[in-house]
């Protein structure tokens, strides 16, 4: 008698469900699954390290490339830190923006989060939907920063430069006739702030839409209700933060919490989940997108009336504006000072947090006093749902495995880094 | 010129003796209906990739041809001359056997299909007997290339691909038998004529949750979304010809969109009457007798044609809206679900035939 054992499956990381490179060692008896396994960095890029060379100001862009679909957040964690050990504050202009694109940004990641995740769980229309949305969200990108994913667009101190007043346009094409071309372009021909307002007015309705595709879908709900349940105490014990936290019932966001820039400023709820599975985290998501466009609206209303400086006027680690270094000695040293060997920060250490999208993204950081970290150390909160694969997988069926995947919003350039 | 004259007519009369033949003929139809198939096929999937691709706000091919339509041909020629890459641990013979059990069932049902009242290949008694038991056999195919490509992704989607195959094929059956006692026939074009008089004289009205679960049976049956946990491409990336490309790959994928367009055929022919016009018993009967317009209106195969292509949209529409099933919701869906509603319905069906209820059964 030939023995009868479980057989293991390489989920990965060549699979069209693994988002990027996860590779997951599965122990199944028949299509159960009895362990699962994640195996970690394939995209390990060493960012900690490479940032231990560089003058802080030179990190930024890496921290982009960390989570590559919330650039933006990461740079903020990144940027707080270098603030919080330089003691400075930026100007409130700047803080408003910050705030206003870290919402985009949160948007920009739950669209991309809902597209793969409705792609794995089958519905694939969902994903070229949500990257309709993501486009225009690249072009905000695109019209504040030069660049439409890796923006490197906070700086200590502020932002790198206050938001335009006029966007881009498109041009007509052998596959995008004049009309449609009109249409695309008639959003763009105000200032960003129109372009943004008249996005946060037209999203609702998006998310409607979304809805309206899952929300009540039966087959969407025999997918999702009841997979990976995490009650509310091992969340906490697994280190979950963010929408996989709330989506188990914990009211917990560092917006509300530890408000950093302006979030106290701002009017807005955070939804919880009750059963902590994949659908509750899924309208925890969604909520989420509503809720960010109300903050957004309001960082509009005020950006709208109070125009100022978005960056401190303190050259020692903000460069001077090109006209200055035409005509000022000064500026040009500082100029040149900063961008060969950077601004030192006074030793010590420090650790700040933001709530990031896909959770709590936080930046740990021991200056020695030079130009360049001693020491930087990424908090990143997929890592820590990821390591909660082989529990919230035990037991369920291969195609809950994918399901599960999709529900942590797993994003290998932070999880390896 | 003499010898010219009776050379001609040897010729002539071998090609008169040669068309004569049975052989011949029967393969001549066969020509006649798999190159229409097989370019419907390929229009099928251009079709899908602009359908799919308007429904998601896209426009699908565009590059190959004017708006795309050489795509198909594009593909097919670019897979011809693909390798064909046999895995080193497979099972060479078998590995090679299951495309060619995987299409022939699927191209031997077109057999026994009517076009119209006088066009059928094969005008055999158990006509739906037959196709019940022919494309029974695909999943042969399958299993085999499941087992043969030694891959566990492949594996498991031949494993999944043989349960649901025969949990749907239960439920497929019943909602035949229907058909079958409906008509109290058999023979494919009997069943038709059976359902002649008018749209409502066809057989979707008194058997509606029937034909509601043969076209969902249908979309199983061909492992097509939102039941394609065999193929399942985001859990086991595509099931069983993961091991599978070039022309191997594409003879299964003829297979898919033939078997696609069978189960259309038939929930045409069983359900919406096949080549019977919709118009019969609305328009005046005179309107049937106008040259041209007449024949458009008529009985006839543009109908089946357009009838088939209904369903086809439905499964491209079904395509792109839903997510995929499990495995263990699909059996649960067919067991529980749809067996039991086809077995009340069989007895309701009796009791409508016991009772004469309506002009169906009268």
């Amino acid at each position: 008698m030939p023995e009868i054992r479980n057989y293991t499956l390489n989920f990965g990381p060549q699979h069209p469900a693994a988002h990027g490179v996860l590779r997951l060692v599965l122990e199944m008896d028949g299509e159960v699954i009895q362990r699962a396994d994640p195996h970690v960095g394939l995209l390990h890029r060493a960012t900690e390290k490479l940032a231990e060379s560089k003058p802080y100001n030179q990190t930024i862009p890496y921290m982009d490339r960390l989570d590559y679909v919330s650039m933006m957040c990461n740079e903020h964690g990144y940027v707080l830190a270098l603030e919080k050990l330089l003691d400075i504050t930026p100007p409130l202009r700047a803080q408003y923006i910050r705030v206003m694109f870290d919402e985009l940004t949160r948007i920009l990641n739950h669209l991309m989060w809902l597209g793969t995740h409705a792609l794995d769980v089958g519905a694939m229309t969902m994903f070229l939907y949500c990257f309709r949305e993501r486009e225009d969200l690249m072009d905000m990108y695109e019209a504040v920063s030069g660049a439409r994913m890796h923006a490197a667009y906070y700086r200590p101190g502020g932002v790198y430069r206050d938001l335009p007043g006029k966007m881009a346009q498109y041009q007509s094409s052998k596959y995008k006739d004049e009309a449609e071309t009109r249409r695309i372009n008639e959003a763009r021909s105000g200032s960003l702030l129109d372009f943004i307002e008249e996005f946060v007015q037209r999203f609702p309705t998006n998310i409607d839409e979304y809805e309206t595709l899952l929300t009540d879908n039966r087959i969407w709900k025999q997918r999702t209700v009841g997979i990976g349940v995490v009650s509310p105490e091992r969340a906490l014990q697994l280190g979950f933060t963010g929408p996989m936290l709330r989506g188990s019932g914990i009211e917990w966001d560092l917006r509300k919490k530890q408000p950093y820039e302006v979030y106290d400023r701002m009017d807005f709820d955070i939804p919880v989940g009750v059963n902590g599975d994949c659908y509750d985290r899924y309208l925890v998501r969604i909520e989420e997108m509503r809720q960010s466009t109300r903050i957004i609206k309001q960082c509009i209303e005020w950006l709208r009336n109070n125009p100022g400086p978005v960056i401190l006027d303190d050259h020692k680690f903000a460069p001077p504006r090109r006209e200055e270094m035409k005509d000022d000695m000064e500026a040009l040293i500082h100029h040149f000072k900063l961008f060969t060997e950077g601004y030192t920060l006074p030793a010590g250490e420090v650790y700040t947090a933001i709530e990031h999208p896909k959770g709590e993204f936080g930046i740990y950081l021991v200056s020695d006093g030079a130009n360049k970290p001693y020491r930087l150390k990424v908090r990143a909160p997929g890592f820590s749902h990821l390591a909660a694969m082989d529990e919230m997988s035990e037991g369920h069926m291969l195609a809950d495995v994918v399901a599960i995947i999709g529900t942590m919003d797993i994003v290998f350039g932070e999880i390896d880094r | 010129m003499e010898w010219l004259n009776s050379a001609y007519q040897s010729v002539a009369d071998f090609s008169v003796w040669w068309f004569s033949q049975p052989a011949v003929l029967i393969m001549l139809q066969i020509v006649m209906i798999v190159t229409p198939l097989m370019l419907a096929v390929a229009y099928l999937t251009f079709a899908e990739r602009k359908i799919i691709g308007a429904m998601q706000v896209r426009m699908g091919p565009t590059r190959v041809g004017p708006r795309g339509w050489l795509q198909p041909i594009a593909d097919a020629l670019k897979l011809i001359f693909k390798e064909i890459i046999i895995p080193t641990g497979a099972n060479k013979v078998l590995f090679v056997i299951a495309p060619i059990l995987s299409i022939g069932p699927a191209l031997a049902a077109w057999a026994v299909i009517p076009f119209n009242a006088e066009y059928v290949l094969a005008d055999i008694n158990a006509g739906l007997l037959y196709v019940l038991a022919i494309t029974s056999v695909g999943v042969y195919g399958v299993i085999i290339a499941g087992w043969a490509s030694n891959s566990k992704y492949a594996l498991l989607g031949a494993m999944r691909s043989a349960a649901q195959i025969v949990a749907y094929e239960i439920a497929m059956g019943f909602a035949l038998v229907t058909v079958i006692m409906a008509a109290g026939s058999l023979n494919i074009g009997t069943i038709i004529e059976a359902q002649s008089g008018s749209p409502l004289h066809w057989f979707w009205l008194p058997l509606l949750p029937m034909f509601v679960i043969y076209f969902i049976s249908g979309v199983a049956e061909t492992n097509r979304a939102p039941f394609d946990v065999a193929e399942g491409e985001s859990e086991i990336v595509a099931g069983f010809h993961v091991e599978y490309s070039g022309m191997v790959f594409a003879v299964f994928f003829l297979a898919e969109y033939a078997n696609m367009i069978l189960i259309s055929v038939l929930a045409a022919v069983l359900f919406l009457g096949g080549w019977l016009s919709p118009f019969e018993g609305w328009l005046p009967e005179a309107w049937f007798e106008i040259t041209g317009l007449g024949l458009l209106l008529g009985h006839g195969v543009h109908w089946l044609l357009i009838k088939t292509a209904i369903f086809l949209f439905f499964y491209l529409w079904l395509r792109a809206t839903f997510p995929r099933y499990r495995y263990d919701q699909i059996m649960r869906l067919g067991w529980k679900v749809f067996i039991p509603i086809t077995i009340v319905w069989l007895m309701v069906v009796g009791l409508m035939i016991l009772t004469g209820f309506g002009w169906w059964f009268d």
